[in-house]
């Protein structure tokens, strides 16, 4: 074989194709996140629809309608947030943001990479998070566009605060505050039950990302419906995270 | 370049010429990597300038990542990638890389291609390093203490390829703290020592010079009592004369082809039956010892 030199670089959109798809098979080997991304919020979902009626949660709707919405929900706070925290802190601490510094792939185009990541992962947590669902009896009553806007918003605000944790703080620190913040959110912030069981706190926790997310998710898959007002959390919060993050990030 | 208080390296000025290698050789902390990071587009220097390959590492930091190839000391993968995935990966980001079975099989990554990141040895890290900064083909290739860590094959085989990477045309800038490996490898030299240049120049003519050179002395059967002390009382004032061992010594100062004839001369008198005698140069070591008043050694 010859090194005679012939350099240069693979075109924008195979790179970030590249980036995205090794991200992707990452995440799903790694059996934390796959625990984060799949395992817990299957379990919630069965957990949530079989032991709502014990608890006393009265739902105007069958409950794996609610619950439903609300573990998509979850999963997408899950992987934007929990699992893109925790994968680029340790990629700053074992030296690969460093090391793809040095290679052809510009910083627009990881971070496209990551975007592609995740959502690859989340079209797999869909599909099965959507399957499970089904076995349960989920009816959903869709509209498919205002879901959408609900999975990309809500992924481009998890995710930017993902990046500010992970971009701010020890790799160690990072994998800390991930988890905490996840299980506080998943406790209180109306991810999967909507805002309405939680009496008064409920106002606020639609204000977080996590509430605005669920409920926005809830409206588009329960009754068909499009909630602005929740969408527009989503951004101001995917605003906030961004600007934050591109003043704090630090690479290495 | 500073960080913080501290000056990490301060009034460098080196040039390396194209096609060769050269090699940045200094203790740990010398700021070798330093050096190194400001060529890549690290870091940004507080003042003075940096060109490489006619381009601003910072400003024209697009153009000129993908013509190099970088080597980093250490780290610079998943965990748990494994290694051939993570090769695969940094050759799907150039347009024209290397083939890379072969590339894995020419640096001796062969048979640990699916082992996770986390679980190969150091030395096999390292190898992978060497074979992600080589796989986009690129000019000029930056490589940060290559061999620490790997065992003498493993080198070897290292040094192999940084000479064949020459002799394909293209450029390769080194650090290290390995004498050997700067000796054998390097066509210039930069000597660094707490951030400033304290020497250049080929090996050669690094060690030439100085007027100072070595005779060794090895006989076939133990020296008599005295012996270097009276072979001192011989050759003069300017020359140092150390026992190594019962067969062996070592006379330093102004070695030249009379203090060798008086030396056998010396041998013939007192009836010492020579086994060999070499007239030595001064290496590396002595010369950074001179230099810097410090050993260069890890």
């Amino acid at each position: 074989m010859t090194f005679s030199p012939m350099p240069g670089a693979a075109p924008v959109l195979r790179q970030v194709g590249a980036q995205a798809s090794m991200e992707a098979r990452l995440m799903l080997r790694n059996g934390e996140q796959l625990l984060l991304a799949l395992v817990i919020p299957v379990i919630v979902l069965i957990g949530g629809v079989a032991g709502a009626d014990r608890v006393g949660l009265e739902f105007s709707r069958p409950t794996v309608d609610i619950f439903t919405p609300g573990v998509l929900a979850l999963a997408v706070m899950s992987t934007a947030f929990t699992s893109l925290a925790i994968a680029t802190g340790f990629e700053r601490r074992y030296g690969v943001i460093k090391r793809l510094g040095t290679s052809p792939l510009s910083r627009g185009s990881l971070l496209a990479g990551k975007a592609g990541a995740l959502l690859a992962v989340e079209v797999v947590q869909l599909v099965v998070l959507g399957a499970v669902g089904a076995a349960l009896g989920w009816d959903p009553d869709p509209n498919l566009l205002a879901a959408l806007a609900a999975v990309l918003l809500g992924t481009v605000a998890f995710a930017s605060l993902g990046l500010l944790l992970a971009g701010s703080l020890r790799a160690e620190a990072t994998l800390a505050a991930a988890n905490l913040v996840y299980l506080l959110l998943l406790a209180g912030g109306a991810v999967v039950l909507p805002a309405s069981a939680y009496g008064g706190f409920g106002d606020v926790a639609r204000w977080l990302p996590s509430g605005a997310l669920g409920e926005a998710l809830r409206d588009a898959l329960e009754r068909a419906d499009f909630s602005p007002r929740d969408l527009a959390v989503l951004a101001a919060w995917a605003v906030v995270g961004s600007v934050l993050t591109s003043r704090t990030f630090k690479w290495e | 370049m500073r960080y913080g208080d501290k000056v990490a390296v301060d009034d460098l000025s080196l040039t390396v010429d194209a096609h060769t290698i050269t090699a940045v050789l200094g203790p740990n902390g010398a700021g070798k990597t330093t050096t190194l990071e400001t060529c890549e587009g690290y870091r940004r220097p507080q003042s003075g300038s940096v060109r490489v390959l006619g381009l601003d590492p910072v400003r024209d930091r697009r153009k000129l990542l993908p013509r190099i190839g970088v080597m980093l000391q250490d780290g610079g993968a998943w965990s748990g990638v494994r290694a051939m995935e993570m090769l695969r990966h940094i050759a799907r980001l150039h347009a024209h890389p290397l083939d890379v079975e072969m590339l894995a099989e020419r640096v001796g990554l062969g048979d640990c291609g699916r082992t996770p990141y986390r679980r190969l040895s150091g030395g096999q890290q390292q190898r992978l390093g060497l074979a992600m900064a080589l796989v986009g083909r690129p000019e000029l290739v930056f490589v940060d203490e290559p061999t620490a860590g790997m065992d003498p094959k493993a080198r070897r085989t290292t040094w192999e390829l940084l000479e064949e990477l020459r002799a394909d045309g293209v450029t390769v800038v080194l650090t290290t703290h390995y004498m050997d490996e700067a000796e054998r490898l390097a066509d210039r030299l930069h000597i660094i020592d707490r951030g400033r240049l304290v020497a250049s120049g080929s090996p050669l003519e690094l060690t030439r010079g100085g007027g100072v050179s070595t005779i060794r002395l090895v006989v076939t059967e133990p020296f008599p009592p005295e012996a270097s002390r009276s072979l001192k009382a011989a050759l003069g004032p300017d020359t140092e004369v150390t026992q190594l061992d019962p067969v062996s010594l070592l006379v330093t100062g102004p070695a030249d082809a009379s203090t060798l004839a008086r030396v056998s001369g010396w041998c013939d008198e007192h009836g010492v039956v020579p086994e060999s005698l070499t007239l030595g140069q001064r290496n590396l070591e002595d010369v950074f010892l001179e230099l810097t008043g410090r050993e260069l050694g890890p």
